[in-house]
């Protein structure tokens, strides 16, 4: 482990960068919403706010319930979080791997989830429970098709799994977004990741009004703010992993820079109209929607991609 | 300290109790958080578990059956937490002030910060006291 590791660990790629602009692009996704619904909307430094103000609250830890993993779940995702936002974003703004591929970057996006199941049903609370519930199926059904559509961007640069190679061969033969079966797998893919962040329609596992946030039901301060804040990092590493895996990365010179913006820009918007224009599905039409009819989809895509189509 | 009440008064969520009410001030808290208000602007969001609250909206004249409730989610909250009280039931008592259930002195159940007058206050009124909150905490 050198010094630069740690830099790029939690200052740029990793922690510091990724928080910050998160928060931003949190602040976009309520200022977005709240004209959708033709409100005014969050000022611009409302999420720092709210993440300062829980960082200063008082930590209750519950009663009934296994205290250590308590406290231990939220820590561990975001260190999930911040590990897998390091590893993409060395990949697309230096090109260099950060020793890591896209399997691990599946499985640390997977325990991720599994922090969370860990973390609602540490609390001893049924809400908690019945969200954790909710989380394991909603994992079991978006994580096939999001394997499937990992395997795309794989396949069509000649099995490769490094993130870096993925870009470079992108470099090469042009972003896989221009072929169809690149087209199927992002489509799908945002979908996934619509789950995986538990974003409305997929937001069961949180749902408000059934199950008051579920897994962060009896989470409250300081452990609230690391949840809140590794869901707002989300923002940043979820469509940089699409921008990684479809678009051919960052050209961080000249016109490049306009066009990194546009790409992320395009993927956000995408994630919040989708928000927005959809009401929560049940969760056998989840299960039912990734198993029927997504995970075909992806799979379809693996297929045309072994094609060469 | 300053620094952190600023970032308080900005991001206050909020948590409804309903202490035995006759629904009327929920119903205007329920209009308080919709689009036309839009109190979001101002940081302010409901949120469902006490957990994550910073002010306890309390409306209803509070009695014997519910008291020990108030006073356990009054406990289960997360400090700094502030007490609002909606409407003239727990500003004075209201008409049900000399009922047999109606407990003698609410403060003993739960220490009320700012109490908002009006049976029921319209919303202006609740978010003008929001204001007086934030006022006390920037000052």
């Amino acid at each position: 482990m050198s010094g630069l590791t740690f830099v790029y660990l939690l200052v740029f790629p990793g922690f510091l960068f990724t928080a910050v602009l998160g928060l931003l692009v949190g602040w976009l996704d309520r200022k977005v919403s709240a004209r959708f619904q033709f409100r005014v909307g969050p000022p611009l430094f409302q999420n720092f706010n709210d993440f300062f103000k829980l960082l200063g609250k008082e930590t209750v830890l519950v009663k009934d319930g296994l205290r250590w993993l308590f406290v231990a779940a939220p820590l561990a995702a975001f260190g999930m979080i911040v590990l897998v936002s390091a590893m993409v974003g060395c990949a697309l703004f230096f090109r260099s791997g950060y020793g890591g591929d896209v399997i691990v970057v599946m499985y640390l996006l997977m325990v991720y989830s599994i922090m969370v199941i860990l973390g609602g049903s540490s609390t001893g609370n049924v809400y908690g429970s019945l969200g954790a519930g909710r989380e394991i199926k909603l994992l079991l059904a978006d994580e096939l098709a999001f394997i499937l559509v990992c395997l795309v961007p794989i396949v069509k640069s000649g099995y490769r799994l490094r993130l870096e190679e993925l870009l470079a061969s992108q470099a090469g033969a042009g972003a896989f977004i221009g072929s169809v079966s690149g087209v199927i797998a992002f489509l799908v893919g945002l979908l996934c990741i619509q789950a995986k962040m538990t974003l409305p329609p997929f937001h069961i596992p949180e749902a408000e009004t059934e199950v008051v946030e579920g897994p962060l039901m009896e989470y409250g301060g300081p452990l609230l703010a690391f949840w809140k804040l590794s869901h707002f990092m989300m923002y940043v590493l979820y469509p940089f992993l699409l921008i990684l895996l479809f678009f051919g990365g960052f050209r961080l010179e000249g016109w490049g820079i306009l066009w990194a913006v546009l790409k992320y820009l395009l993927i956000v918007v995408l994630m919040i109209i989708i928000k927005n224009t959809n009401p929560r599905v049940r969760i056998d039409q989840a299960v039912g929607f990734f198993w029927k009819i997504a995970a075909p989809l992806a799979f379809a895509a693996v297929i045309l991609a072994v094609m060469g189509v | 300290m300053g620094w952190y009440k600023k970032r308080l008064a900005r991001s206050l969520w909020v948590f409804h109790v309903s202490a035995s009410p006759c629904n009327n001030c929920d119903i205007e808290i329920l209009d308080l958080l919709t689009p036309r208000y839009d109190v979001e602007r101002l940081g302010i969001k409901l949120v469902g578990s006490v957990r994550h609250a910073d002010v306890l909206l309390l409306s209803g004249v509070i009695n014997e059956k519910v008291a020990p409730k108030v006073r356990r989610l009054y406990e289960q909250a997360p400090k700094p937490l502030f007490v609002v009280g909606v409407g003239t039931c727990p500003t004075s008592g209201c008409c049900f002030k000399n009922s047999y259930n109606t407990v003698a002195r609410r403060e003993d159940t739960i220490p009320i910060d700012m109490y908002i007058p009006g049976c029921p206050p319209k919303p202006e009124a609740m978010i003008e006291a929001i204001a007086k909150l934030m006022g006390v905490l920037n000052a």
